[in-house]
């Protein structure tokens, strides 16, 4: 059922890889990447690529490096004084941090979900089309034409249709953080990296969400942290099994939950330990 | 001991209680008293600083009875008491006083009282107030006779009217028709006012002309260097100019000139107490009223046009008299222009050294610095606005644009834009500090969230960061404004004067004057109280502009505060 990719190391130093047959390309491929919080390492030589369209999960016990994981990807961790990192990291093919990246436009290419809602202090409307007006889009039209699109998308628009015009502070915490779905996607970014979007919503609006993911899935390639075993194992096609800052297992998620080489692997899923 | 858990808890919860007690300090009682009465004792300070400005702030301009006050020695003296307090008598004048007085005083232990009374009449007696000491006195009246004169020069006169001649009409005391004597009194006024208007406005821009076309010869012979042709081209037209205006002034003259002589021919007469004659234009008294004879209504309405004087008339008598104007508006546009010249300078600073530059050694020094000339005497800012904005900044920008009126300096002295520059040094730390403070509040999360949909750290401070922490850098500018607005020292050397013939606004070109001289309420107040001929008549007068001052600065706070919170409510919210 499953084929190795690379090369099945049963040892926990390196990582077990099992891919699903004939994936298509993939957008983004990682290769001994390591990073550095000033003298402490937090990423261990991660390896591991994500097929176009589908699903990845990033799941493991809290402060194994998911969220750090997440932030390389459209180098958010820029903002941090003292990081180093090594290896390879790249989106299409191109190395995210080559000499000469534009980091702008390399955002403008991942959406990015936070743990927290962080809507901005203006209108549902002025906060949807942020990544617009920042392009200096001022056509009404191609602005209302994203507003309604991107809300459609993050299943908002029947919430928030009568009042575009009111305080994004206004809405509910769940609402919100559909709110910064919308913000992500109005950008019809290529890749959409979400960090525990569901960790502070209740089951409702948690399913809603995964709907979301469900129908946003083919067009984007998602990535998400999740803290929840249903979860990733409802929405995600493959999931990547973190540990102490190693990439310990990655793989379909069927087989990665049914039946993972690792033992680790197998207590975390199991909810033995975590 | 039953085997129940809840039981179990509770009694070895007492029993470490008893091993471990909580003493009256752990509880923090008694520095719950230390705060309460530090809070107690500083708001006390703050409300009896407020109430004492308040109290004789408002009370000064309420008109108060004319005694008339006849003493052993059988004098008479006629004035408004204006306050008792203890003193001591010399002893040889106890020991000449009757042996009842004499016993007083000593059960007193040596003190008795004396009252100050207002008697005016500068102009006869020389002084405004007079001591008089109780035991002198034998007896008080108050004749509704007496009038009270507020007049344009030498301050008040106390006395009786004895005649008035209104343009060849003359009446006695018994048949003087009040009515006719108020419309005239009206009309004498109104005249004089624009006499004012006339001398001040008109004649002034006709000789602003006439030295603008001076000064614009003047710029030709210093381009041309001498008598070429076209320097007397130049000067044959300023001639020709100068000509037609000084016509103009003339014919304005005249129309001042005419109305004076109307005014002359309305005179009032008036006795003091004493029996002395003092003759009197009625254009040049400000107000008159019968002080013993006035019912509540008629006193508050002399009140009332009093403190309407106050606020709109200019000050006369070495600004013991008349009223704030220029110095409300000089105070106003002063802080206003410090405002301006402050939020930007600090904002961006503030910006730079939290958001750009990298977070270091150098950084703290400077954030250090900054935070330290808070601690720098005003005075100091003063010497410095002096040395660096007027003399060497607006010296040069003399010798650039205005040659032609050198030796006169323009800008290289001091006034408005020097004063506005120099307190927005002063105030400038304020601004940078809680700047930064309302920067570092902005959650991380949400710049985080704008620099992940691509904008840039720019776009991100632009568009969130400034927003967000403009209630915060509004609070810095409040208390930037109330600080400059207070401050007196610094700007003695920068441009206010005790009395400033211009407003810095007015209807001439270029209409805003940043380089004159100004007027400001608190160096009023300096000039009121410690400067004046006479200290005891500019004391209702410090109090007053204190009492004003401080409405204005918190006119302006409440401004801000107002729009602080509209923006606090849109940018801040609730969140869930
Ligand atoms: N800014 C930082 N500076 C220094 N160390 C950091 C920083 N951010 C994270 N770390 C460390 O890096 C490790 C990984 O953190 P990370 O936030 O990626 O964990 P996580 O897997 O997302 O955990 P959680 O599930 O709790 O969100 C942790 O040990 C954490 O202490
Ligand atoms: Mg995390």
């Amino acid at each position: 059922m499953a084929t190795v990719a690379r090369s099945i190391q049963p040892d926990e130093s390196g990582t077990v890889y099992h891919v699903r047959a004939g994936a298509e390309g993939t957008v983004i491929d990682v290769d001994g990447f390591n990073l550095f919080y000033g003298k402490k390492q937090a990423l261990f030589d991660i390896t591991f690529s994500v097929p176009r369209g589908l699903v990845c999960a990033l799941i493991g016990p809290s402060g194994c490096g998911k969220s750090t994981l997440l932030r390389c990807l459209n180098r958010m961790n820029d903002l941090i004084d003292d990081v180093t990192i090594n290896g390879d990291m790249r989106i299409e093919g191109h190395d995210l941090y080559g000499p000469g990246v534009d980091v702008i436009a390399l955002r403008k290419r991942m959406g990015m979900v936070f743990q927290k809602p962080n809507p901005f202090p203006m209108s549902i409307f002025e906060n949807v089309v942020y990544p617009l007006r920042i392009d200096g889009v001022r056509d009404r039209n191609v602005l209302e034409e994203t507003c309604e699109r991107a809300l459609k998308g993050a299943a908002l628009w029947d919430e928030a249709k009568d009042r575009l015009k009111e305080s994004a502070l206004g809405l509910s915490g769940g609402q919100q953080q559909r709110l910064c779905i919308a913000r992500a996607i109005a950008a019809d970014p290529e890749v959409l990296l979400m960090d525990e979007p569901c960790s502070a919503l209740d089951p409702i609006a948690t399913s809603k969400i995964e709907e979301l993911i469900d129908e946003l899935k083919g067009r984007y390639t998602i990535i998400i942290v999740t803290h929840n075993m249903q979860q990733a194992a409802r929405v995600s096609d493959n999931t990547a099994f973190m540990y102490l800052g190693r990439l310990i297992e990655f793989g379909e998620t069927e087989i990665l939950f049914t039946a993972p080489k690792v033992t680790k692997t197998l207590d975390y899923v199991t909810g033995r330990f975590g | 001991m039953p085997p129940d858990s809840g039981h179990t808890f509770t009694t070895s919860g007492a029993a470490r209680a008893t091993s471990r007690p909580t003493d009256l300090r752990a509880r923090g009682e008694p520095f719950l008293w230390g705060l309460g009465g530090a809070l107690a004792f500083g708001v006390m300070m703050v409300a009896g600083l407020l109430l004492l400005v308040l109290w004789n702030g408002f009370a000064t301009f309420y008109p108060r009875p004319i005694h008339v006050v006849t003493l052993v020695n059988g004098d008479v003296i006629a004035g408004e008491p204006t306050r008792t307090e203890d003193f001591r008598p010399p002893a040889t004048e106890v020991a000449a006083l009757p042996a009842a007085v004499r016993a007083g005083i000593e059960t007193n232990l040596g003190f008795a009282d004396r009252t100050l009374y207002r008697t005016g009449n500068f102009d006869l007696y020389g002084d405004d107030f007079r001591w008089i000491t109780d035991y002198a006195v034998a007896r008080v009246a108050t004749p509704p006779d007496l009038y009270l004169f507020e007049r344009l020069e030498w301050g008040a006169f106390i006395g009786r009217i004895k005649s008035v001649d209104l343009a060849g009409a003359t009446f006695y005391a018994g048949g003087i028709p009040l009515d006719r004597l108020v419309a005239a009194h009206d009309e004498a006024r109104r005249r004089w006012r624009q006499i004012r208007e006339i001398e001040h406005d008109e004649i002034g821009r006709v000789n602003q002309q006439i030295e603008s076309e001076r000064l614009a010869l003047r710029k030709v012979e210093l381009r041309s260097g001498g008598p070429a042709t076209d320097y007397a081209d130049a000067a044959r037209r300023t001639d020709a100019r100068v000509v037609t205006l000084t016509g103009e002034y003339e014919g304005l003259a005249a129309r001042a000139a005419a109305l004076k002589a109307e005014n002359a021919r309305y005179t009032i007469t008036l006795t003091e107490i004493g029996g002395r004659e003092k003759s009197q234009n009625l254009a040049d008294i400000v107000r008159f009223y019968p002080a013993n004879d006035l019912s509540v209504l008629a006193r508050l309405g002399v009140y009332f046009s009093r403190w309407g004087e106050f606020l709109t008339a200019e000050p006369r008598e070495a600004n013991t008299e008349g009223g704030v104007l220029p110095a409300i508006f000089g105070t106003f546009a002063m802080t206003l222009l410090m405002v301006v010249a402050v939020a930007p300078f600090g904002v961006m600073t503030a910006l730079y050294l939290r958001e750009y530059a990298r977070q270091g050694r150098l950084v703290s020094i400077v954030r250090i610095s900054v935070n330290n000339l808070a601690g720098v005497p005003s005075i100091v800012y003063g010497v410095f606005g002096l040395g660096f904005f007027a003399y060497i900044v607006g010296g040069t920008i003399d010798q650039v644009f205005f040659p032609e009126r050198l030796p006169n300096p323009t800008f290289g002295t001091g006034g408005l834009l020097w004063s506005a520059l120099t307190l927005a040094l002063l105030t400038v730390p304020v601004v940078i500090v809680a700047t930064e403070e309302a920067l570092a509040a902005v959650p991380r999360s949400m710049r985080e969230g704008s620099l992940a949909c691509g904008a840039s750290k720019w776009q991100t401070i632009h568009r969130i960061v400034l927003p967000r922490a403009m209630p915060g850098i509004m609070t810095g500018l409040i208390l930037a404004m109330a600080r400059g607005a207070g401050e007196v020292a610094p700007l003695m050397l920068v441009g206010v004067v005790k009395l400033a013939p211009e407003l810095p606004i007015d209807g001439i070109f270029p209409y805003i004057h940043f380089e004159r001289s100004f007027m400001h309420l608190g160096f009023h107040i300096y000039d009121v109280g410690f400067q004046s001929r006479n200290s005891e008549a500019g004391k209702p007068m410090v109090f007053v502009t204190t009492l004003l001052l401080i409405a204005l600065v918190a006119l302006m706070n409440a401004t801000a505060i107002v729009v602080r919170n509209r923006l606090k409510r849109k940018f801040v919210g609730g969140q869930f």
